[in-house]
Parts: structure tokens; C-alpha cells; sequence
């Protein structure tokens, strides 16, 4: 707390400055959510009649319980494979090509979506896969893996590799000392990294415009086409109810995180 | 797996020499083994019997190989060439676990999501041992370490004294027929240093084990272990007990890294009986006796530890001094250390050298006590000379 009151004048403008950039168009989009009037830019009292509207929208939380199966499925899966090649890059520090394989592995970091969606695009068509739940979700896992190691393997980083080789010393081979020393040190950034990837799955509408099929629409596509004939004020509801959910997450997210950090002698990121 | 080596029962009985192999047999040869990084030879070559029941430290500046080869004694690092012999059996390729060795790390390396009990207990589950009788090796590691009380708590709730008795229980629960210490003592403060020192001695007597510790501190080398093999640059410079190891360094190398010493070049020598008379350029002619071992042909130092050298405001008072070969050098006072129980005075000889002495505060007033730029003759006899090739 003595830190805030250190903050000048400046500092709690600039801070302000930078919230209120942030924060104030998603606090305009909840405070319409509860919005009684049918036009989107006209108060007309608070009332949760446009959340009523969704819940009865079939088509609508059809896209949200599909977003949600692919958001599920491509963060676990993404998580598995993210933590493998974490484990891979951090433990095999003499393997060949290691950098490569590393650099190879954050690219879709900063690679552009719509170029990883267009590539998943002409991959499936290739195979002549039936676009739908499953192409999609294999598209999520590809976007959010490499998040996953990312966070997993700064975990691993900063764990003392001493640790593994004392749960050896002590009767453990290789494969048990992991799994009774390692697993449960790096858990918490495994949670991290799976809800990290859920949250990103849950948002993405580029790829998944590129990847899915007919009739399997995910939330962000739906709401995307719906917004092309006009603003709903049931839109709002249903973003809010979005942002509560990733909030949440988040804040779950990164609780993990910080668990994770106190445990071991440095921070993980997030 | 595969195979139970002698001592990896970890549930026989507590009797500690029991499990040990024939009385006179070294517990564990080391012959000829050896380990490259890259092109950098960390261990090259080291032979070395360690017998049951000793307490042997491998002591030498970092980088000189001693953290390798412990490493391979614990299976961390399998080595290049040679053989490690356990008990008559070669374990050098042998996975850790495979060992009946367990060891003590530098850092403790405590599991921190588990509580001191369970880390105590990690190996003996391991081993397979019955719920019950963890419980009976637990609870007798917490008393011998002193630890009771604070079985429920997380190696992060404890201070650095505790932790470091945690990992030693841990790492003593299996009965291992071998203990390894890296550097056990390197993060504690001089005083828990001191003391823990003495009770891992009196643990190593009382359990009748076989420690071997790594350390780059001589004085810990020389104050527990009953043997110390120097290293230096992936060899075993030499092997001795810790009196022979200071008042008979084999090399210069070795005098000047054990305690402190006064070294001066030879230029000249010549021999006079059981003595040499050696020519020095800083210390004009030194009488020495004549090392038990014949000095080659090559380049000689004479070495004195400062506590050897003796001061006086005259000399020694028998002018027979000459005649019973004293040597005795004159020169004044150069600078003073005072460090409590000594006190080190340099002093600056007139042949143009520097020798130390250190000398005794054996009475409480300093009127004893010699001043800067005071006269004095440093004076030591042939026998508390070291002649050592450089």
C-alpha cells in the first residue's frame, strides 16, 4: 500500500490515462448489456431482458457450447503437447539443433493469424478433412502450444535441477523423479498454461473463420456475423458474459502463477 | 532394479558397521578414471582407495575436478574411462538409484512441496520399506539431527542450519554404505560452520559410515576429514593426512594452497652432511635439513609457515647459532596484522625479501609486542624448513 501513495500526480494520471483506454469501452459495452431499450445507443433503464433474449437463442448458445468444447479440447490437448516440448527444451540441453527447434516452436507466437488460418485452411482441404468441431480444434491447439511451453518452460527454468537428480540419489529413476519432484513443482504452470490456452481458443475468430465448416459455428463468428446486420443489444450481453467468464480465468490463471512463483525461488511470467 | 547391491537392504538392522564388506578391503577403489567435457579434461586420470569408516575430503580450488568426480561416485556423470569399485563391484556405468551411495547436496536440494517427515521419508519409499518402519527410521533421523518438533513443516519454513540437517537425515535414512557431501557447510555462517563441523564428526564416529566431502575450504578439509586428497587440475596432487598434508607438502603448489607459507626461490645449493645449504636471493643462505625424500635436479623453494618463524629483538641468545646452523635473518618491521589470538608481523629482511611470522598473543599486555620500522632477527631452524621443487 505505501507504494501506491509513492505514485506522483503524474504517475496516477498516466495510470489513469491508460485504464480508462483500456477498460472504458468494454465498461460502456457492460453498462448497455443491461440496457432496456432495443436501440444499442439509447438508455432506456436497466433490465436483463437481452440476457433473457440469449438464453433463448438457440443458434446462439449453440456457438457458446461449441466455442466452449473447442476451447476445452484444444487447451488440452495444447497443453500436453506445449508441456512435452518444454520438458524436451529445457531437459535435452545438448541435443542438436536445439535452437532451431526452439525458435521453430515460438514462431506461431508472432506468426500473423491469417496466415496461420489460411495454412491450416489448404492442410485440410488437402486432406480432404470434413471442416467442423474437430479441424478447429486442432487449429486452437496449434495457435495455443507453443503458449503453453512458453510458460511452462520458463517453470522449468527456474526449477534447481538438483532436485531431480537428489529424488535419483534416493532411489528414483529418471521417469519417477519427474513425476514425483518435477510434475508437482511445475502443476501450477501447467494449470496456467491450460488456461491461458482456453482463454485464447475461446477468443480467436480468425483462425477459427478459416478452419470450421458449416453449421458449426464458433461464439466469435456468430457474434461477428450477427454484428454485420446491425448491433443487437443481446450482442452486449453476451460479450459480457464472455468477458466475466475470461476474467475469471484469468484471474484463476494467474493465482496459479503466483502459487507456482512462491514455491519455487523465482517468478513465473504472467 | 536389476540387481540389489550389498547395502542397498536399507531395512537390516541398525547395527551401521554390519553392513559393511571385509575389514582391510578399501570400501571403494577409484582406478584410473577419468571424464572430458568437450575438450576440457575435468578429471584426468585419478586413482584412490577410500576405506570403510573414513572420513576422506577432496579438497582444491574450484574448477580442479573435485564436484565431477563426486558426481560420478553418486552416478550424476558416468566417467570416460576407469572403474569405480563398490565393495569389489564396478559401478561406473550404474544409474543413481542403482547405488547403495546417497548424497548430500550443495545446496540441499530439499523437495519444497513436501514437509521435513516426507522428505526424510522420499528414499525409504522408494525402497520399498513397510509404513511402520518409515516411521521408526524417520522419527530416529529427525532425533539424531536434532529436528524433533518440526517434522510438519516445508523446507522453506526452516532456517539454513535446519535445512541443511534435513538433507543430511535425508540422505543418511537409507543407510547408504557411502555418504557424499558436496560442500555441505558452504552456506552457513562461520559459527553454525564451526559447530556443525564437530557434530558431523562425532555423527560419522558414532554411525561408523564412510564420508566423503567435497570442499575448497582447507580448514574444514583439515579440521574433519582423517584423510585429504588435494586436486588440482583433474589430478590427485597428493593424499595424506592433514598434519603430513601441511608440514609435508610434496609441492609449492600445495604449500602455498594449505595455510600459509613463506616461499623462497634456490639459486644455489650445496650439500653439507644431513643438510643443505641453499642460496636464496631474497633471504641470503638458508641451512636446511635434507627432505626424506632426495631433492631431483630441478628447481627448488624453501618454504617456512609463518608460525615457524620466531622473532627477536637479538637473535638467539647463544652465539653458537652460526655453529648449530640457526637462520637467522635481519631485518626490521614492515607492517603488522593483529588478528586476536596472533598476531603477523612482515618483516622486511635486509637481502631485500619479505617473511612472515606469526606469532602467538600468548600474554594479554602487548608489552612484548614489536613496533613498525623496529630491528628485529626472524630466526628458524633447519628442521622447520620445507625444500619443495616448484
Amino acid at each position: 500500500m505505501r507504494k501506491v501513495s509513492r505514485l506522483s500526480r503524474f504517475n496516477v494520471a498516466s495510470l489513469a490515462l491508460g485504464l480508462a483506454f483500456l477498460y472504458l469501452p468494454i465498461l460502456i459495452l457492460v453498462i448497455y448489456s443491461f440496457n432496456a431499450s432495443r436501440l444499442v445507443t439509447v438508455w432506456g433503464g436497466w433490465s436483463l431482458r437481452w440476457y433473457h433474449e440469449f438464453f433463448n437463442d438457440r443458434a446462439m448458445i449453440e456457438a457458446a457450447w461449441m466455442s466452449l468444447r473447442v476451447a476445452a479440447s484444444s487447451a488440452t490437448i495444447a497443453t500436453l503437447l506445449g508441456t512435452l516440448a518444454a520438458v524436451a527444451l529445457s531437459r535435452g540441453e545438448r541435443f542438436r539443433g536445439r535452437t532451431l527447434f526452439s525458435g521453430m516452436l515460438y514462431a506461431p507466437l508472432v506468426m500473423p493469424e491469417v496466415i496461420t488460418g489460411l495454412s491450416l485452411l489448404l492442410l485440410f482441404v488437402a486432406l480432404n478433412a470434413e471442416r467442423g468441431f474437430w479441424t478447429v480444434t486442432i487449429a486452437h491447439t496449434t495457435l495455443t502450444m507453443c503458449f503453453v511451453a512458453v510458460v511452462v518452460q520458463s517453470r522449468l527454468g527456474s526449477l534447481d535441477r538438483s532436485l531431480e537428480e537428489a529424488a535419483m540419489d534416493l532411489g528414483c529413476n529418471p521417469v519417477r523423479a519427474f513425476v514425483a519432484v518435477t510434475l508437482p513443482l511445475i502443476a501450477p504452470a501447467i494449470v496456467a498454461g491450460w488456461m491461458l490456452a482456453f482463454t485464447l481458443s475461446l477468443d480467436d475468430l480468425v483462425i477459427a473463420s478459416f478452419t470450421t465448416g458449416p453449421g458449426s459455428a464458433t461464439l466469435p463468428i456468430r457474434i461477428y456475423s450477427e454484428v454485420r446486420l446491425g448491433v443487437k443489444p443481446e450482442i452486449n450481453a453476451i460479450c459480457t458474459l464472455v468477458i466475466a467468464l475470461i476474467a475469471v480465468v484469468i484471474v484463476i490463471a494467474s493465482l496459479a502463477s503466483k502459487l507456482s512463483s512462491s514455491q519455487g525461488e523465482s517468478a513465473a511470467p504472467l | 532394479m536389476a540387481e540389489e547391491l550389498p547395502g542397498t537392504d536399507v531395512a537390516a538392522d541398525t547395527a551401521a558397521g554390519d553392513a559393511f564388506p571385509v575389514a582391510g578391503q578399501p570400501l571403494l577403489r577409484i582406478e584410473g578414471v577419468a571424464k572430458t567435457f568437450g575438450t576440457f579434461r575435468a578429471v584426468d586420470g585419478v586413482s584412490l582407495d577410500i576405506k570403510a569408516g573414513e572420513f576422506f575430503a577432496l579438497l582444491g580450488p574450484s574448477g580442479c575436478g573435485k564436484t565431477t568426480l563426486l558426481r560420478m561416485l553418486a552416478g550424476f556423470e558416468a566417467p570416460d574411462e576407469g572403474r569405480i569399485l563398490l565393495g569389489g563391484k564396478d559401478i561406473a556405468q550404474a544409474l543413481p538409484h542403482e547405488r547403495p551411495i546417497n548424497m548430500m547436496f550443495q545446496n540441499y536440494a530439499l523437495f519444497p512441496h513436501l514437509s521435513v517427515r516426507d522428505n526424510i521419508a522420499f528414499g525409504l519409499k522408494r525402497a520399498g520399506m513397510a509404513r511402520a518402519d518409515i516411521a521408526t527410521r524417520v522419527a530416529e533421523m529427525v532425533a539424531l539431527v536434532k529436528l524433533e518438533g518440526l517434522e510438519k513443516r516445508k523446507p522453506d519454513q526452516l532456517s539454513g542450519g535446519q535445512r541443511q540437517r534435513v538433507a543430511l537425515a535425508r540422505a543418511l535414512a537409507r543407510r547408504p554404505q557411502l555418504l557424499l557431501l558436496d560442500e555441505p557447510l558452504a552456506a552457513l555462517d562461520k559459527k553454525l560452520r564451526e559447530s556443525t563441523q564437530g557434530e558431523l564428526m562425532e555423527l560419522q564416529r558414532r554411525l561408523g559410515m564412510t564420508f566423503v566431502i567435497v570442499t575448497h575450504d582447507q580448514e574444514e578439509a583439515m579440521t574433519m576429514a582423517s584423510r585429504i586428497g588435494v586436486m588440482k587440475a583433474g589430478k590427485l596432487a597428493q593424499v595424506a593426512g592433514p598434519r603430513e598434508l601441511y608440514e609435508a607438502p610434496r609441492s609449492r603448489w600445495i604449500a602455498e594452497f594449505v595455510g600459509d607459507v613463506n616461499l623462497f626461490d634456490a639459486e644455489s645449493r650445496l650439500r653439507d652432511g644431513h643438510r643443505l645449504v641453499i642460496g636464496t636471493r631474497d633471504a641470503g643462505t638458508l641451512v636446511v635439513a635434507e627432505p626424506r625424500e632426495p631433492v631431483g635436479a630441478g628447481k627448488l623453494s624453501v618454504a617456512i609457515r609463518p608460525e615457524k618463524v620466531k622473532l627477536s629483538r637479538r637473535g638467539p641468545v647463544s652465539e653458537a647459532g652460526r655453529e648449530t646452523a640457526i637462520n637467522r635473518l635481519d631485518g626490521v618491521i614492515a607492517d603488522i596484522c593483529y588478528l586476536g589470538g596472533t598476531t603477523t608481523y612482515k618483516v622486511k629482511l635486509d637481502t631485500g625479501g619479505i617473511v612472515q611470522a606469526s606469532v602467538a598473543n600468548s600474554a594479554r599486555l602487548d608489552v612484548d609486542a614489536y613496533s613498525v620500522n623496529q630491528n628485529v632477527v626472524a630466526w628458524f631452524t633447519p628442521d622447520d624448513c620445507m625444500v619443495l621443487p616448484s
